[in-house]
C-alpha cells in the first residue's frame, strides 16, 4: 500500500492503495467516481474510458502508480452541467439503451474532437472502434459525434 | 484505505442534490472500508404525493410520477411503459418523473423481461391505469367548477372547461379526485387520437447516463458493503477436490474465503484486492460429469441427425411419398456455435442476508424467481426479502437467470455481511448459460414444377430443449411436413439468448428457402408469397402465424428495397416471425475495390402501434446490428469443458467501423402492440448469407461467417 495524490476533474484526491491498482477501481471503489465502468479488464472494449491529459486512455490497464501528476478527466468532471457538446450532442440523438458503455463512448468522443474538431467519417470509426456497445447503438453514436463536430 | 478530499465530498452533496428521475444519491463516509455510496431507488411515494394506484402518483404543483415495473436493460421500457400511462392521463410529458419500481408482486405482475413481452401483456392495464386517474380528476373538476363532466375535455396535465375558457391543472385536483371511489370501467382513448404514443421520445434516463450517475448494480455501494469474487470450476463437469485459500488469505484488504458448494469467495475490501487474492488460491478439480469439447459436439450432432428417437413436432401429410415423388430434392446442414450473452455490465449482486430479513439490489431480468429462488434457499418466507432494481447494463436473457443472485445471498448468509458479488469479465464468459450450439438438417422436395411438395426440419441441439418452431412459417403451408427435435444433455449450461432458437433457426430456414427457390427456378421472395398464398388458401394443419401480416412486412421491405430493380448491387431476402411480431429484411451488398461490402439493410417492421418511435427504430437497428455482428463474428468453442475465448480479444464483437446503413420502416396496422425486443434479430443473418450468395455464389452453411471455408480469398469487407 502507498499514498497517491492525483488530480481528477480539477480536484485533488488522495488514496492508499496498492501500486498496482488500475486507476479504474481507484475511481470506483476508493472516490466512488463509478461513471467510469468495468466491461473487460484488459482494454478491449472501452467502457472504462476517462482521459489522461486529454488523451483518451483505459482506466482499466492504467496502474494508479503511472498517473502522476497527470490530470485525469472523467465522466463526471468532463462538464459542469452535463452539457458538453458531445453530452449534450448524446442526449439530442437519443443514443443510449442500456447506457452501460456510454460513458466510455462519450469520453472517447470527446477526446478525439478536442484534438481534431471536424473529422471524417472514416476519422470518428477508427476513434470509436475500440468501444463496444453490446446493444448497437453505433449509428446514433457516430450520427451525435457529428451533430456535437457541428456545433464545436 | 481511506479518502480525505473533502472537495470531493462536497461535490458529490451536489450531485445528490441535483440528481433527478427519481434516482436519489446518497454518500457517506465510512469507518473501515473508506467511502460508501449507495444507489436508491425510492421505495415508496414521496411524501405530499397522492397516491392513486401502482403506476401512479401526482404532487399537488402537478408533477406526475409515474412507476415502471420492468427491469429495464435497453430494451427503452422505462420510457415506453410511461409514456401509455402518460397518454391516457393526457399528462403534460414534460411534467412526468419515472420511477423504477422495486419488485411487489402485490402491486404488478409478470415485472420481468423477457420474451418481447412486456408492452404486449401491459398494454392495457397501463392505459386503464391512466385513463382511470383522468376519470377522476375530470369528476373532481366537475365538481369543483360546478359543470358536469360531460362538458369537460383534458390536455397536457389540465381539465378543460372549454365553455367558460376555465382550466384547472391536475395538481390543484389531486386531493379531491383521490376521494373520488375509483370507477369501475373507463373509456380508453381512440387510437386516432394518441398524442404521445408514436412520438419519438428521448430515454427518461439520458441526463444520468450521459453524466455517470450510479445507475447500475455494479455502481452500489452500501455502508458496510465487502466485495467478493467467486471462483467457479474451471470447467463444466467438474467439482472442487481441494481448496489451500492460505495465500489468498494472507493479502491485505482480504477478509475471508469461503468454499460453499463448487464455488470458492474471496471476500475483501475492494474488488482490485478480491482480484489479486484470487490468483493465487489452489483450487484442484475433478471431473463430476463429462468433460466435453467441441469436436465432440460435432459427433454428436451427426449422431442425433441419425437417431432414431427424435422427438416429432409437427407432422403433415405423407413426407415419405413425397420426397419418393420428388423431382428434385435439396438437402442442406446448418450449424451454430455456442454463443455468450455478454452484456457490457457483468453478473453481479448486492446482498444483505439479515436476521430480520434479506435486501437484494441489483440487475434482474426476473426479479420474482430470483427472490423465490433465494427464499428457497434460505429457507425462509419470500416477503422476508426485499429485491430492488437497477438498470440493467444489458442482459440478453442471461439475467433471467438468478445463478448470480442466489450466490450472493448465500455468501452474504455465511459471511454474516453485506457483500457485492462482481463477476470478472472471463468469469462472465467461462461461467456458463450460453446460447446452446444447434445443428438442422433441412430437406426440400420439388415437383417437376418447383412446387414445395416436401419439407423436413431435423433440429439437433446441446440443452436446447426443442430446437425448432415447427408451427413457423412454412408450415401450413407445404402438404407434407415433418419437423423433429432431437436434444443432446450436457454439464455445460445453456438458456434464453436474445430470441432463444430463433437467433440461429431464422438464419438456417431463410437461407434454405432462398436455395430452394434458387433451385426452383423461382424469386426468392415471390416463392415465399406463393407458398404464403398457397397457405391461405388451402392451409394445412394449424396455421399460428398471420399470413396476412406476414406478407404485409414482405411488399414493404420490397418497396423500401427496390427488390429485383437495381443494377450493381446484390441483394438478400429474409422475413421471420417471432415473438408476435413481423420482421422483413433486405441486405445489399455492393463491390468496392473487387471486394463485396455489406452496405446497407431495410428492415420493414410489424409490431402493431409504435409507442415509442425513438427507442423502437433504435430496437429495431441495434437487434440487426445484434444479429449481424454474432452471425459474422462470435463463437465459443469449447476445449475440455471450458470455453477458448475467455474475453473480448478472443470473442469478437461487432464494433462500429463493420455497421452497414440500417433502413428501419414500421407497418402501420393499429394493432395493439405485439413486441420488439427480439423480433428484428432473427432474419438478420439470412438475410447476410443470401445477399452473400447472390453476389459471390458461395453458400454459407455455419457462423459465424467469417471462419467459412466458403468465404476464404473473400474479403467481406464491411469497410474492415
Amino acid at each position: 500500500m502507498a499514498n497517491y495524490k492525483l488530480q481528477i476533474n480539477g480536484r485533488s484526491f488522495e488514496a492508499d492503495v496498492d501500486a498496482d491498482t488500475p486507476l479504474l477501481w481507484v475511481l470506483r471503489d476508493t472516490f466512488g467516481l463509478v461513471g467510469t465502468k468495468y466491461g473487460c479488464g484488459i482494454a478491449q472494449c472501452g467502457a472504462c474510458t476517462v482521459h489522461l491529459n486529454g488523451n483518451a486512455v483505459r482506466s482499466c490497464s492504467l496502474p494508479v502508480s503511472a498517473v502522476g501528476t497527470n490530470k485525469i478527466t472523467t465522466i463526471e468532471g468532463l462538464s459542469a452541467n452535463g452539457d458538453h457538446p458531445v453530452q449534450a450532442a448524446w442526449n439530442e440523438v437519443d443514443v443510449p439503451q442500456c447506457g452501460y458503455c456510454q460513458a466510455g463512448q462519450i469520453m472517447s468522443a470527446a477526446a478525439l474532437l478536442s484534438k481534431k474538431p471536424k473529422p471524417s467519417v472514416d476519422e470518428i470509426e477508427s476513434a470509436m472502434n475500440g468501444n463496444i456497445c453490446r446493444c448497437g447503438t453505433y449509428h446514433r453514436i457516430r450520427e451525435a459525434i457529428i451533430l456535437a463536430s457541428s456545433k464545436i | 484505505m481511506k479518502t480525505l478530499a473533502k472537495t470531493s465530498r462536497r461535490n458529490f452533496m451536489k450531485i445528490a442534490a441535483t440528481a433527478g428521475g427519481g434516482l436519489f444519491l446518497g454518500f457517506h463516509w465510512g469507518d473501515t472500508l473508506g467511502s460508501s455510496m449507495e444507489v436508491l431507488n425510492p421505495k415508496s411515494v414521496a411524501a405530499g404525493d397522492v397516491s392513486f394506484n401502482s403506476y401512479l402518483s401526482l404532487s399537488p404543483d402537478g408533477i406526475v410520477t409515474i412507476f415502471s415495473p420492468n427491469p429495464e436493460l435497453g430494451q427503452n421500457i422505462k420510457t415506453s411503459f410511461p409514456m401509455i400511462v402518460a397518454e391516457e392521463l393526457d399528462a403534460d410529458w414534460t411534467r412526468v418523473k419515472v420511477v423504477q419500481a422495486a419488485l411487489d408482486t402485490r402491486k404488478f405482475e409478470r415485472q420481468l423481461t423477457g420474451g418481447s413481452g412486456a408492452i404486449p401483456h401491459s398494454w392495457e392495464r397501463l392505459r386503464k391505469a391512466g385513463a382511470t386517474v383522468r376519470q377522476m380528476l375530470m369528476e373532481a373538476a366537475a365538481n369543483k367548477l360546478k359543470v358536469p363532466v360531460s362538458s369537460l375535455a383534458t390536455a397536457n396535465g389540465m381539465v378543460i372547461h372549454a365553455e367558460s375558457g376555465r382550466k384547472v391543472g391536475y395538481g390543484e385536483l389531486a386531493n379531491d379526485a383521490a376521494a373520488i371511489p375509483v370507477p369501475a370501467a373507463v373509456t380508453l382513448k381512440d387510437k386516432k387520437d394518441f398524442k404521445l404514443i408514436g412520438q419519438a421520445i428521448r430515454n427518461v434516463d439520458n441526463a444520468e447516463m450521459i453524466t455517470g450517475k450510479p445507475l447500475y448494480g455494479l455502481d452500489v455501494y452500501k455502508e458496510g458493503m465487502l466485495h467478493a469474487m467467486i471462483q467457479r470450476p474451471k470447467a463444466f463437469g467438474m467439482k472442487i477436490k481441494s481448496v489451500d485459500d492460505s495465500a489468498a488469505k494472507a493479502l491485505p484488504g482480504i477478509v475471508d474465503v469461503v468454499t460453499f458448494k463448487n464455488n470458492v469467495a474471496v471476500v475483501g475490501k475492494s474488488t482490485w484486492q478480491v482480484m489479486k487474492a484470487r490468483k493465487v488460491l489452489k483450487v484442484e478439480y475433478e471431473a463430476e460429469g463429462a468433460i466435453e469439447s467441441s469436436t465432440d459436439h460435432d459427433k454428436i450432432f451427426k449422431t442425433l441427425l441419425e437417431s432414431k428417437d427424435a422427438q416429432v413436432k409437427r407432422s403433415d401429410g405423407d413426407v415419405d411419398a413425397a420426397f419418393k415423388s420428388a423431382a428434385k430434392v435439396i438437402s442442406r446442414e446448418y450449424q451454430c456455435p455456442f454463443l455468450s450473452h455478454s452484456p457490457m455490465e457483468p453478473m453481479n449482486f448486492f446482498a444483505h442476508v439479515r436476521e430480520d430479513g434479506v435486501e437484494l439490489i441489483g440487475p434482474s431480468q426476473t426479479p420474482d424467481m430470483a427472490r423465490n429462488e433465494t427464499a428457497k434457499l434460505l429457507g425462509i418466507a419470500p416477503d422476508k426479502i426485499t429485491l430492488e432494481l437497477t438498470r440493467l447494463g444489458g442482459g440478453f436473457g442471461r439475467r433471467l437467470k438468478a445463478d448470480y443472485v442466489v450466490e450472493a445471498a448465500e455468501l452474504s448468509n455465511i459471511i454474516k455481511a453485506p457483500v457485492k458479488v462482481t463477476w470478472s469479465r472471463e468469469d462472465d464468459m467461462t461461467g456458463g448459460s450460453y446460447r446452446p450450439a444447434v445443428r438442422y438438417r433441412f430437406q426440400a422436395a420439388l415437383d417437376a414444377k418447383g412446387n414445395l411438395i416436401g419439407y423436413k426440419l431435423r433440429g439437433v441441439g446441446i440443452n436446447a430443449g426443442n430446437c425448432t418452431r415447427e408451427d413457423n412459417f412454412p408450415s401450413g403451408a407445404v402438404d407434407n411436413l415433418l419437423i423433429e427435435s432431437v436434444e443432446h444433455k450436457s454439464p455445460i449450461t445453456t438458456g434464453a439468448w436474445r430470441a432463444p432458437i430463433t437467433n440461429f433457426l431464422a438464419y438456417a430456414e431463410q437461407s434454405f428457402l432462398d436455395e430452394v427457390a434458387h433451385a426452383a427456378d423461382r424469386d426468392p421472395v415471390k416463392f415465399r408469397l406463393d407458398l404464403l398464398d398457397k397457405a391461405k388458401q388451402s392451409p394445412v394443419g394449424a396455421i399460428k402465424y398471420d399470413i396476412d401480416r406476414m406478407k404485409g412486412v414482405i411488399s414493404l421491405a420490397v418497396e423500401k428495397s427496390g427488390w429485383g430493380t437495381k443494377k450493381n448491387v446484390a441483394q438478400g431476402f429474409s422475413v421471420y416471425f417471432s415473438h408476435r411480431s413481423y420482421v422483413a429484411q433486405v441486405a445489399e451488398i455492393g463491390m468496392k475495390k473487387g471486394q463485396p461490402i455489406l452496405q446497407k439493410i431495410y428492415a420493414a417492421a410489424d409490431c402493431g402501434i409504435v409507442v415509442n418511435l425513438s427507442g423502437a427504430y433504435q430496437q429495431v437497428r441495434g437487434g440487426i446490428v445484434d444479429g449481424m455482428g454474432h452471425a459474422m463474428y462470435s463463437k465459443l468453442t469449447f476445449n475440455d469443458g471450458t470455453p477458448e475465448e475467455k474475453n473480448f480479444n478472443t470473442y469478437r464483437l461487432i464494433r462500429m467501423k463493420e455497421i452497414p446503413e440500417i433502413d428501419v420502416h414500421f407497418i402501420n396496422n393499429g394493432i395493439d402492440p405485439t413486441g420488439l425486443g427480439e423480433p428484428a434479430l432473427p432474419p438478420t443473418g439470412g438475410a447476410i448469407a443470401n445477399a452473400i450468395f447472390k453476389a459471390t455464389g458461395k453458400r454459407l452453411y455455419n457462423q459465424p461467417f467469417i471462419h467459412q471455408e466458403e468465404l476464404k480469398g473473400v474479403n467481406l469487407g464491411v469497410r474492415l
